[in-house]
């Protein structure tokens, strides 16, 4: 069913629709409102979830990882302060390979304080171990948050999965969404399988153990493994979901006119939509420009990245969010992915829209006219809509 | 590291079955302070039982016959909770791990 709502409904009727046994949230803006949306569902007996209304969201994702130590289909949400208190356990989360699908409004970290949304918080979880997927609509919002449960709880990777959509652009703004019934969703979305529960206490477990020199090495090596099964599972439940919503889900990233292209920009999440008009707009004027969107951000992939820009005459890769003292994560990533090639396209870093600047279609158009100006690597930082 | 497990054989996790760690970790070897029971003193109230943090007060048909002294770390709670004074604390010289 096609309805006009924002991402934060859109993320909130997927969770409705998965149903966890618990949900541990604490409010932040842009965030706030999913909370707000799941309380109504708990509290109006639409859904039979456990609704922990913490103090914290160090404690919100400590609930979380209790519940699904017990037994449970957690689910949380996020955005920038919360998400860098809750980072701790994030990582527990990832070490003890935890399941807990998370939807992250991106937003900026302060200071200065800010509410609006840029990836600084995403990329402060970059090293975490959680699987990281940006959105680029409601729409996408949607479908990866009924994707992301699957993924977590593939018995092959078993780790939490975060769903970035950018605050505000996304999360307030009303889109047209296709929303599944409940029953596929619910069939798609299968039984939550535990995994050594605390509450079978018939076999009683330790969970948190305490890990010395002799074996730490070996616990992280496994955990690196369930990254690595990521891309695999993550196409696999694409196929299938492509199939029950009739949508088409394919490859770690979309290719926007990339086949062709002598120019691309590669950009993450909403601004990917501003993006393919520009892309539209230069290539009416005859100029060959494309467009890659990562949807997985982490684990990274490096190889299908490499392969999909590799034509390319020069690529932009713009960051929503610095990493103090070195280039943009993203195109560090990128860069590493192109380095094995034999012939590179010629890269620039472009950093943009920090604390919710907005980016625009002529911006990303003056990007693209700038690529075919290089003459080798750009090392230096550029800025899209900075005063100097 | 000869006979430890590789990377593939570990459980999801790191989460281990209970009661398996008692064979690995002898924390008997931290003490400083050994408890030494005095039966003669002893009425059985089990107070010692009940507080040791580490399970190492031994039990057998119900009553207290001694000590774990593999994994009694000697922090003394027995002793202190003791109403008869039957639980003495002397220092440790060896660090051997003795059963009693």
């Amino acid at each position: 069913m096609r309805k006009a709502i924002t991402g934060h409904k859109a993320v909130a009727e997927a969770m409705r629709q998965i149903e966890p046994d618990v949900v541990a949230v604490y409010p932040i803006t842009p965030q706030s409102e999913i909370a707000e949306y799941y309380a109504d569902y708990v509290h109006n007996g639409i859904v039979h979830t456990e609704l922990v209304p913490v103090e914290s969201e160090h404690s919100a994702l400590s609930a979380c990882v209790g519940a699904a130590a017990a037994g449970g289909r957690v689910m949380t949400a996020t955005s920038s302060q919360g998400l860098a208190l809750m980072v701790e356990v994030l990582y527990i989360a990832a070490g003890l390979r935890l399941p807990v699908v998370m939807a992250l409004a991106n937003r900026s970290l302060s200071a200065p304080i800010n509410i609006h949304g840029d990836h600084s918080d995403a990329y402060l979880a970059r090293d975490s171990g959680a699987v990281q997927i940006f959105a680029e609509s409601a729409q996408e919002a949607y479908d990866y948050t009924l994707m992301a449960q699957r993924i977590a709880e593939d018995m092959r990777v078993r780790l939490p999965v975060i769903v970035n959509l950018d605050g505000f652009t996304l999360t307030h703004t009303v889109q047209p969404v296709d929303l599944l019934d409940d029953e596929p969703v619910k069939k798609f979305v299968g039984k939550f399988q535990p995994v050594s529960p605390l509450l079978d206490v018939d076999h009683p477990v330790t969970w948190g153990a305490f890990a010395m020199p002799d074996y730490y090495f070996e616990l992280k090596r496994a955990q690196q493994a369930g990254m690595e099964a990521v891309p695999a599972v993550f196409l696999e439940v694409q196929r299938e979901f492509s199939q029950v919503s009739g949508r088409r889900y394919q490859g770690f990233f979309e290719a926007y006119k990339l086949v062709d292209a002598e120019y691309a920009l590669v950009v993450l999440g909403s601004t990917a939509g501003t993006a393919k008009v520009a892309v539209d707009e230069l290539r009416a004027q005859g100029m060959k420009v494309g467009l890659l969107k990562p949807w997985l951000w982490r684990p990274f992939p490096a190889q299908a990245v490499a392969e999909a820009v590799a034509h390319v005459k020069a690529v932009a890769v713009l960051d929503r969010a610095f990493s103090f003292g070195t280039l943009g994560a993203l195109f560090e990533d990128v860069a590493a992915a192109l380095y094995p090639l034999e012939r590179r396209p010629i890269l620039a870093n472009y950093i943009y829209g920090l604390g919710g600047r907005d980016i625009t279609v002529p911006d990303l158009i003056k990007v693209f006219e700038e690529l075919p100006r290089l003459t080798q690597n750009e090392w230096a930082l550029r800025y899209i809509g900075l005063r100097e | 590291m000869a006979g430890l497990k590789g990377w593939r054989e570990l459980p999801l996790g790191g989460v281990v079955a209970g009661g398996t760690a008692r064979e690995l970790n002898k924390t008997g070897t931290w003490r400083a302070e050994r408890p030494i029971w005095h039966e003669d003193k002893c009425i059985q109230c089990l107070q010692c039982w009940l507080h040791c943090p580490d399970d190492s007060v031994l039990l057998r048909g119900g009553k207290m016959v001694g000590f774990d002294y593999e994994h009694c770390k000697g922090c003394g709670v027995c002793a202190a909770i003791c109403p008869k004074d039957a639980i003495e604390m002397v220092p440790e010289r060896s660090g051997e791990c003795v059963r009693p």
